[in-house]
């Protein structure tokens, strides 16, 4: 496929990692945001290859591990009221809430349909009148802009039994959170590409100015990776601190206008909590008042009772970068994907859940 | 899968909540959850030395003569895709689970459930495609039981499908005979089946002119045998796709297979639909492909005999076993580096992440 | 977080600025995508594509210019 296996061609990604291995001079410590950078990291075996003074740590860039239990009980809450269609994401349907999931629920006799986009949840909404379709809007900036785009159009429309569950999350206040913790060790960042494609570069020099850190806009194939991690370490061997992008075939400086203004119309910015987090102020998105109408949360009064999770899960530290999977004193015994006792074991994008599936290097009794 | 009754502690996509207590669709994916099932509900209940080997079929001796048996279900939906239907996957289906013993697949049973109000037309239809099947792969249907569910009870039709064949003298099929150097030769291009369903389901909506790749693969298989391969292991892919065949035969080995993912053949739009959807093409089902184990002084004869086919025209060998006996599968990666091949747990769920 | 596959824009469709919509290919399968985000794109362009919405318009110059300069990377800034 074009521009796909162009960045998949082994012998550039050889050079690139031999020029690699002739620039990195002592250890650096960077961190790659989003999940489906983790996720081709460990899927090519690209951190195996790297300089061995190049560690990686992966951040929080995974909306589904970052879906607090609460919201995915009140989705199942939701879910399971008759009349009711639940439309979701595939990632979603695995990931267990307190006590149940989606897919269970479905067995139970709900109807939950997966969607490849809003716009076929608004679809179903159309073709079931008589029917609540709820449609759970997760996702980080990415996404904000198709979820923002079916809750504008269902208003257009009229579509009066249509609403969304919205889960929204914001990366640079994570990533502050992240740079602002006493403890963390990253020096580099790799920030998530198509995040960067919607809402552009901006947001991102600040934090690279106050925290000294360079943050490098990467893209998701081997060798946009390997070129993000070039070009981190190359400022970090060099002493700078800037935003660079390393992804322009896709994002602009400013990023996508058109869906910026969307998003603001749609959404506003509110408080969220991260699972593994907490809450973390002004990083997430919810219905502002004039599109209230379509909140599921309004319309469905969900009683959630509190939750907590396991107390061996180190998430938490894994989506900060603090720790990595095979750190965690549970991975691979008490927790692994069979039975996964936080939110990075349970999503395919999950850290823990990539080491777990990836590494050739586990025992096995 | 290994007949000791404990999991590997692996490796799969995660998956909800380990103990159910209803049956999820995962259970029929072909991967980790429906492992998990047969391993701890159908095994203890009816553990015998042929069932505990978690083959395709089963090689039984009858009277000093080997008889390979074999079973599957289809319940398809839709009924009618591009390459194939339900009928002639239930002839094809149990055919290549008789071809994957070594056996010459001869009679096959069928046993139909219909829904009330499926139109006879469509019946028609199906009944003549399994003829066309099986005068293809050259089996005779030779009994038959058909029952009628209420409406709404059965999904429009059900159909399972049995077979028998005679294995020859001397060829002995199965995991255990995997020996460190053995080729790992794949009949053809992955993926084709599961896209070509996909595309006709609602809600994924795609056009592609990928057709499935349902088909009989008995003939190849017999002349291998014929030639003299001394195929130590075959296994046909079906749902979860080339990994979970290869999981399961190195656990079921308790031997390490090495793949070069770059050799693995692909036809670009089932790599275009799989990039769009998220899904692995290793995951993907198939439904007229498989793979041969085979000593690597045989690999090249195997391949020029499979490409002799026309179902086998892209045939590769694509790794081999290695002399390590740790029941996993590695795969060499496109820009040179290693990671693990891995069982589908559940269903295959396109993702946004 | 965000699979988002380029692929090519082989024909638009009629449609106001909210459901303006084309066909993309992606290794030749064939899936309709809403361009509202993108309403400058022309057939034959490349977009990126998430969750069925086209969300940029793909920069060939630039990637040219990335695979090219992965072959002289000691001269990178």
């Amino acid at each position: 496929m074009k521009y796909i296996d162009d960045y998949r061609d082994a012998a550039r990604a050889h050079e690139m990692l031999a020029a690699l291995h002739r620039l990195t001079t002592r250890p650096w410590r960077l961190m790659e945001i989003c999940g489906g950078q983790t996720h081709a990291i460990v899927k090519f075996g690209i951190d195996e290859l790297l300089p061995r003074e190049i560690s990686l740590v992966h951040g929080p860039g995974c909306p589904v591990c970052v879906t607090p239990l609460e919201m995915i009980d009140r989705a199942l809450a939701i879910a399971a009221h008759s009349g009711v269609i639940f439309c979701s994401f595939g990632d979603m349907l695995r990931v267990p809430g307190s006590t149940s999931d989606l897919f269970r629920v479905r067995a139970q006799g709900a109807d939950v349909r997966i969607v490849y986009s809003p716009l076929d949840a608004l679809q179903v909404a159309r073709d079931n009148p008589d029917r609540e379709v709820v449609f759970f809007a997760i996702g980080f900036e990415t996404t904000a802009p198709a979820n923002a785009m079916a809750v504008h159009v269902a208003k257009t429309e009229g579509l009066r039994n249509f609403s969304v569950l919205v889960s929204q999350v914001l990366v640079p206040p994570a990533l502050e959170t992240i740079l602002s913790a006493p403890t963390h060790q990253i020096q580099g960042v790799l920030a998530a590409g198509h995040v960067c494609m919607v809402m552009g570069m901006g947001e991102y020099e600040p934090l690279a100015a106050k925290y000294r850190v360079p943050i490098v806009v990467t893209g998701f194939e081997p060798l946009d990776i390997l070129q993000g991690i070039y070009m981190c370490v190359n400022q970090l061997e060099t002493g700078r601190a800037q935003v660079e992008n390393q992804y322009a075939r896709t994002v602009q400086q400013d990023g996508n206008r058109r869906a910026i203004d969307l998003i603001d119309e749609i959404f506003s910015v509110i408080p969220r909590k991260w699972r593994g987090i907490d809450e973390i102020p002004q990083s997430g998105l919810g219905l502002c008042a004039k599109y209230a109408d379509f909140d599921a949360e309004c319309r469905f009064d969900v009683c959630v009772g509190p939750v907590e999770e396991a107390s061996e899960c180190i998430s938490g530290q894994v989506l900060q970068g603090l720790r990595k999977p095979n750190e965690c004193p549970a991975f691979g015994t008490s927790c692994h994907p069979g039975h996964p006792l936080g939110a990075t074991m349970v999503s395919s994008e999950g850290a823990c859940a990539a080491y777990h599936r990836y590494r050739p290097q586990r025992e096995y009794s | 899968m290994s007949g000791n009754g404990s999991l590997p502690k692996s490796t799969t996509c995660p998956m909800p909540i380990r103990d159910t207590e209803e049956v999820l669709l995962a259970h029929g994916g072909g991967g980790r959850l429906m492992a998990q099932l047969i391993e701890e509900m159908f095994v203890p209940a009816f553990s015998n030395q042929h069932l505990d080997q978690l083959h395709d079929g089963a090689v039984v001796d009858m009277s000093g003569a080997k008889l390979a048996f074999a079973t599957d279900s289809y319940v398809v939906q839709p009924l009618f895709f591009p390459g194939g239907d339900i009928g002639s996957l239930a002839v094809n289906g149990t055919v290549n689970d008789l071809a994957m013993c070594g056996a010459r697949p001869q009679y096959l049973s069928v046993g139909m459930i219909l829904e009330e109000g499926l139109p006879m037309e469509t019946l028609r239809r199906v009944v003549e495609s399994m003829r066309d099947a099986a005068m293809a792969a050259g089996v005779t249907l030779v009994t038959g039981d058909t029952k009628v569910v209420d409406r709404g009870k059965g999904d429009g039709l059900f159909i399972n499908t049995a077979g028998v064949g005679l294995v020859p003298e001397g060829v002995v099929i199965g995991a255990r005979r995997l020996s460190p150097g053995d080729a790992v030769v794949l009949s053809g291009d992955i993926g084709r089946h599961g896209i070509a369903i996909m595309a006709e389901r609602e809600g994924l909506a795609f056009e592609t002119t990928v057709r499935s790749d349902c088909a009989s693969v008995a003939h190849v298989v017999q002349e291998l045998l014929a030639a003299g391969i001394d195929v130590h292991c075959m296994r046909d892919l079906t749902r979860g796709g080339l990994a979970s065949a290869l999981v399961e035969i190195a656990e079921a080995a308790d031997r390490q297979i090495d793949l070069d993912e770059s050799l693995i053949p692909i036809d670009p739009q089932v790599q275009g639909a799989c990039e769009i959807l998220g899904l692995d093409p290793c995951h993907v089902a198939n439904e007229g492909c498989f793979v041969a184990f085979v000593p690597a002084c045989d690999a090249r004869e195997t391949l020029r005999i499979m490409r002799n086919h026309t179902q086998c025209t892209d045939a590769v060998i694509i790794g081999g076993v290695s002399d390590e006996n740790r029941p996993v599968v590695t795969v060499k990666t496109a820009i040179g580096g290693t990671r693990l091949l891995d069982r589908l747990s559940g269903e295959q769920l396109p993702r946004i992440c | 977080m965000c699979l988002a596959v380029p692929g090519e824009l082989v024909e638009i469709d009629d449609g106001d600025c909210l459901t303006l919509k084309g066909r993309v290919s992606f290794g030749g399968v064939i899936k309709e995508v809403n361009l509202a985000f993108v309403p400058e794109a022309r057939v034959g362009d490349f977009v990126t594509v998430h969750v069925g919405f086209a969300m940029s318009v793909l920069d060939t110059e630039e990637a040219a210019r990335s695979l090219h300069a992965f072959g002289e990377l000691d001269t990178l800034p």
